[in-house]
C-alpha cells in the first residue's frame, strides 16, 4: 500500500494513513525515553549472550565470557563454608567429648552442628525433638537403657545397638512365649508384677504369682526389683517411662517377643567429629547424666 | 522557550518598572499531556519572603549535613554519634534514647506525628511545607542560585540558552554542572553519614575503603540530587510529587494561601503613574509575578496545583507597588475567605480553631501523650520465653513432668547486668537452667542472652493436661523484675 504522509491539522502529528469511516488514527510517535530504554535493553541483551551462559546446543549450552554457573558457586560456597568450619570440626575430633563440654567455643560450635546432624540422621526415629514414639527411646528423659553419660551416648552412636558392627552394644532378651518358655497365663501374671514395680495393681494374687516367675526369668538382667542394668542394656522396669508401653498388652507382647530394636553403628556413616557433636547434643536434650 | 529573552523599560516618570514578557506555562491552550517540559527561568526577587527563605535555607541544609557530626558519649563500646541507624547491628540512636529493632514502633509514631504535624500545618498555613521546607524546594533553590551566579539572571539565561554554541557557552555550562554534581555528591555523602560513625566514614570514603553499599548509596542519591534539583525541578511537584493532590483534603476556605486579590487589581492594563486610569485596577501587567515564579506559573489565574506558595510573587509585586505608589498586597496571604470578604468590602477574619484545626491538633496531642507514656515507662529490661513445642513435654522416670523453656534476657542498659530466675506460684516446682544458675545469669551490656531451662513439677501437682506458668526476671542490682506468662503441659488426663 502507498504510504502518503498527511498530517492531522488538529495535532499536528501525522497519521497512519489508515481510515474507517472517516476516522483516522494518529501515529503518535513512541515517547523519546521508552525508545532509548527500549534500544538499551536491546544492546543490554546482546551483551548478556555474549558474557552469560545463554543458549542451548544439542549436548552443551553457551558458556559465555564470563563464565558463569550458579552450580559452580554453589560449590565454592559449600568448600568456602567446610574451609572455616574445618578448624572447628579438626579440635572437635581432637577433643574427648567431655573436653567439648567444658570449652564454650566448641560446645556452641557442636550443639549447632549436632541439631542439624541430628535431624538428618536420627530424627528419622527418634523425631524430630528428640521425643522418639514406641519403640524409639526418648532422649530427652532421664531414663536410658544403655546409659546416658557422655561417653556412654558417644558409644551408643558409634557402634549401634545390635548392629553390624562387632563391636555393637547387644544383649538377648528371649521370646518368653515364641520359644516356649513360658506360658501365657505366667507371663500374664509376670506384666501384672512388672507393672505393679512402678504403680498399684488390684489383683495381688497375680502380682505374687508374676513375682515369683520374675525371679526366676527376669532377675539376671533386670535386677531385683526391676531396676535394670545399664551394662547390659536391660531399662528399668520400675520408673514410669515405657519404651514400647506402659499397658498391659504392650509389656505382654515384649514379654512374649522379647522385642530387641536396632540402631545402626554411625561410624560406619558418619565421620568422628559429627558423632561427637551428636553426643554433645543429645546429652544436653535434658536427660544427659 | 517561554517568552522573548528581552525586557523593556516601562518608562514611569523618573523611576522605571521592570516589564517582562512571561507567560505561564501551564496557560490552557498551552496543556497537552505530549507537551515537552517548557523550561523555567526564574527571576531573582528581593524582599521578605526570599529573606526568609535563604534563612530556612541555610537552616535545613546546615541540619541535614551537620546533624552525623554531633557527638553523644553513651559509653564504651558504644557509638558516640548521636544521632545513627546502626542497620548491622540494628540499632537506632536518638542521643539518650536507644531503640531497639523490637521497637521501631517508635520510629512509625515519629513519622506519624510528622504526617499529622504536616496535616496541621497545611490546614493552617496552606502549602508551606512545599514552599520552604520541602528538600526539593531548599535543593532547587540552591541549584537555582547556582545558575544564576554562572549564567546570570533570567534574561541573562534565556540569551545564553539560545545563543550559538562557544567557548564561553560551554565553558558556563560545564561550570554550573560541575557545581550542581558537587552539591549532589555532598548531599548523597552526608546521607550515609547517618548509617555509620561519621568520621569514620569520611576517611573511609576517601581512601575507597567504605562498603560498597556506601559508595552505590552515594551515587543514587547524587545522581536523584542531580536530576530533581537540577533538571526535573517544578515537574517533580507537579508530576511526581503525591502531597499536591492529597493536600486537597486538608485545605479549606480558611486555610492560609497566596492569593491575587483580583477584586483590586483587574481590569490589569499598564498605565502611568499619577494619571489614575478610572477603567483599570491596581494591576499593572509587569508579569513580574509571572517571571519570579520557580513554578512558572501566573498566580493572577487563581488556585493551582502548581502552586507551591513560595510567595516570591508577592515579593515582586510589593516591589512593583512601592514603585508606583499603590498600597502593597495586591498579591499576599490570605485566606480565600478573607479574599471573598474584601471582594464585598467586608473585614477579613483569623479563623485557626476550626474543627479541622482542632481534630488534627487532638490527635497529634493523643500520639504524642501515648509515645511519651510509652517511651517513659519503657524498660530497660525485656524478657521473652519460647515454649518447646517439640517435645511437648517429658516424663521423667519418677513420673514427674519435665517442660522445656527458653528464656531471653534483653538488657538495653550500658553495663552487664547479673539476673534471678524464678517461678510465680509454683510450688514444688524444680527449675534448672542448663549450664548457668538460676540465681546468678549474666547478660552483658545491650545485649540479649537465652537460656535453656528446664521446670519439672510432679505429675500429682498437675491438676489438667496444661496450667498457666509466670516466670520471673529480677534484676540484681536494683530489685526491678519483669515477668512473662507461659504454659506448663502434661499429658491428657
Amino acid at each position: 500500500m502507498a504510504r502518503i504522509k498527511e498530517t492531522d491539522a488538529v495535532t499536528g502529528v501525522d497519521t497512519t494513513g489508515h481510515e474507517w469511516d472517516g476516522i483516522k488514527e494518529l501515529n503518535t510517535p513512541l515517547p523519546r525515553w521508552w525508545l532509548w530504554t527500549f534500544y538499551a535493553c536491546c544492546i543490554w541483551a546482546f551483551g548478556y549472550w555474549l558474557v552469560m551462559p545463554a543458549w542451548p546446543l544439542v549436548s552443551d549450552f553457551t558458556r559465555g565470557y564470563f563464565g558463569y554457573s550458579s552450580r559452580a558457586n554453589l560449590t565454592e560456597q559449600i568448600a568456602e563454608a567446610q574451609a572455616r568450619q574445618s578448624g572447628y570440626l579438626e579440635r572437635i575430633a581432637a577433643a574427648d567429648v567431655e573436653g567439648i563440654q567444658q570449652d564454650p567455643e566448641l560446645l556452641g560450635f557442636a550443639m549447632a552442628g549436632g541439631r542439624s546432624a541430628f535431624a538428618v540422621n536420627c530424627s528419622q526415629c527418634h523425631g524430630q525433638g528428640a521425643a522418639g514414639s514406641a519403640g524409639y527411646p526418648n532422649l530427652n528423659d532421664d531414663d536410658w537403657i544403655w546409659g546416658g553419660s557422655l561417653d556412654a551416648i558417644h558409644q551408643t552412636v558409634v557402634y549401634g545397638i545390635r548392629s553390624d558392627h562387632e563391636d555393637t552394644r547387644v544383649n538377648d532378651m528371649p521370646a518368653f512365649l515364641r520359644d516356649e518358655i513360658l506360658t501365657r497365663d505366667e507371663i500374664s501374671d509376670t506384666a501384672e508384677y512388672v507393672l505393679s514395680l512402678s504403680g498399684e495393681r488390684p489383683d495381688q494374687a497375680a502380682v505374687e504369682r508374676g513375682a515369683a516367675i520374675f525371679t526366676d526369668n527376669c532377675v539376671a538382667c533386670h535386677q531385683e526389683g526391676g531396676v535394670g542394668n545399664q551394662d547390659l542394656g536391660a531399662p528399668n522396669l520400675s520408673d514410669g517411662i515405657w519404651l514400647y508401653g506402659a499397658d498391659k498388652a504392650s509389656v505382654v507382647a515384649s514379654i512374649n517377643t522379647g522385642r530387641g530394636g536396632v540402631m545402626p553403628a554411625w561410624n560406619q556413616r558418619l565421620d568422628e567429629a559429627t558423632i561427637k557433636q551428636l553426643a554433645v547434643y543429645v546429652h544436653s536434650l535434658g536427660g544427659g547424666e | 522557550m517561554v517568552d522573548q529573552p528581552r525586557a523593556k523599560a516601562y518608562e514611569d516618570d523618573e523611576r522605571s518598572v521592570e516589564r517582562s514578557e512571561a507567560f505561564s506555562v501551564n496557560r490552557t491552550e498551552r496543556r497537552s499531556l505530549y507537551k515537552k517540559r517548557e523550561k523555567i527561568f526564574p527571576k531573582m526577587v528581593s524582599g521578605t519572603f526570599r529573606r526568609l527563605k535563604w534563612i530556612i535555607l541555610a537552616v535545613t541544609l546546615s541540619v541535614y549535613y551537620l546533624t552525623p557530626w554531633i557527638r553523644w558519649d553513651r559509653g564504651p563500646n558504644l557509638p558516640d554519634q548521636a544521632i545513627l541507624l546502626d542497620l548491622p547491628a540494628r540499632r537506632f540512636y536518638f542521643f539518650f534514647i536507644e531503640i531497639w529493632p523490637q521497637e521501631v514502633y517508635y520510629l512509625t509514631g515519629l513519622l506519624i506525628l510528622a504526617a499529622l504535624g504536616l496535616f496541621l500545618v497545611t490546614t493552617l498555613a496552606g502549602r508551606v511545607w512545599c514552599g520552604y521546607s520541602c528538600p526539593q524546594t531548599v535543593w532547587t533553590d540552591l541549584f537555582v542560585a547556582v545558575e544564576r551566579l554562572i549564567e546570570g539572571d533570567r534574561s541573562a539565561q534565556m540569551r545564553l540558552e539560545s545563543a550559538p554554541w562557544s567557548a564561553a557557552k560551554i565553558a558556563k555550562k560545564i561550570s554550573k554542572h560541575a557545581i550542581w554534581l558537587i552539591i549532589a555528591a555532598a548531599t548523597g555523602g552526608a546521607w550515609v553519614f547517618y548509617f555509620a560513625d561519621a568520621p569514620t566514614i569520611l576517611h573511609d570514603l576517601f581512601t575507597l575503603q567504605a562498603a560498597p553499599v556506601a559508595y552505590i548509596t552515594i551515587a543514587v542519591l547524587t545522581g536523584t540530587t542531580y536530576l530533581f534539583g537540577g533538571h526535573a525541578r517544578e515537574q517533580v511537584c507537579i508530576y511526581m510529587c503525591p502531597w499536591p493532590r492529597i493536600q486537597a483534603a486538608m485545605l479549606d476556605e480558611d486555610s492560609l494561601t497566596v492569593t491575587y486579590r483580583d477584586f483590586r487589581g483587574e481590569p490589569r492594563g499598564p498605565r502611568r503613574k499619577n494619571k489614575p486610569d478610572e477603567s483599570l485596577g491596581d494591576c499593572i501587567d509587569c508579569n513580574q509575578c509571572v517571571a519570579v515564579c520557580p513554578m512558572g506559573i501566573d498566580i493572577r489565574d487563581g488556585q493551582q496545583l502548581e502552586c507551591i506558595t513560595c510567595a516570591l510573587c508577592i515579593d515582586a509585586c510589593d516591589n512593583v507597588m512601592d514603585r508606583v505608589n499603590l498600597p502593597r498586597g495586591l498579591i499576599a496571604y490570605d485566606t480565600l475567605a478573607n479574599v471573598d470578604l474584601r471582594a464585598h468590602g467586608g473585614k477579613a477574619r483569623v479563623r485557626l480553631l476550626r474543627p479541622r484545626s482542632l481534630f488534627y491538633l487532638g490527635v497529634i496531642l493523643l500520639v504524642g501523650a501515648v509515645m511519651l507514656i510509652s517511651l517513659m515507662s519503657r524498660s530497660v529490661l525485656d524478657i521473652n520465653v519460647l515454649r518447646d513445642r517439640n517435645p511437648l513435654f517429658v516424663t521423667l522416670s519418677d513420673g514427674s513432668i519435665r517442660n522445656g523453656y527458653t528464656v531471653k534476657i534483653l538488657n538495653k542498659d550500658y553495663g552487664e547486668k547479673q539476673f534471678r530466675l524464678s517461678l510465680e506460684d509454683m510450688e514444688g516446682a524444680g527449675l534448672q537452667v542448663v549450664g548457668s544458675d538460676p540465681d546468678s545469669l549474666t547478660v552483658k551490656s545491650d545485649r540479649l542472652a537465652g537460656f535453656r531451662v528446664f521446670v519439672t513439677l510432679p505429675l500429682s501437682k498437675l491438676d489438667d493436661e496444661s496450667r498457666p506458668i509466670t516466670f520471673v526476671v529480677t534484676d540484681l542490682s536494683n530489685g526491678n523484675d519483669s515477668r512473662h506468662d507461659s504454659v506448663f503441659r502434661g499429658p491428657d488426663q
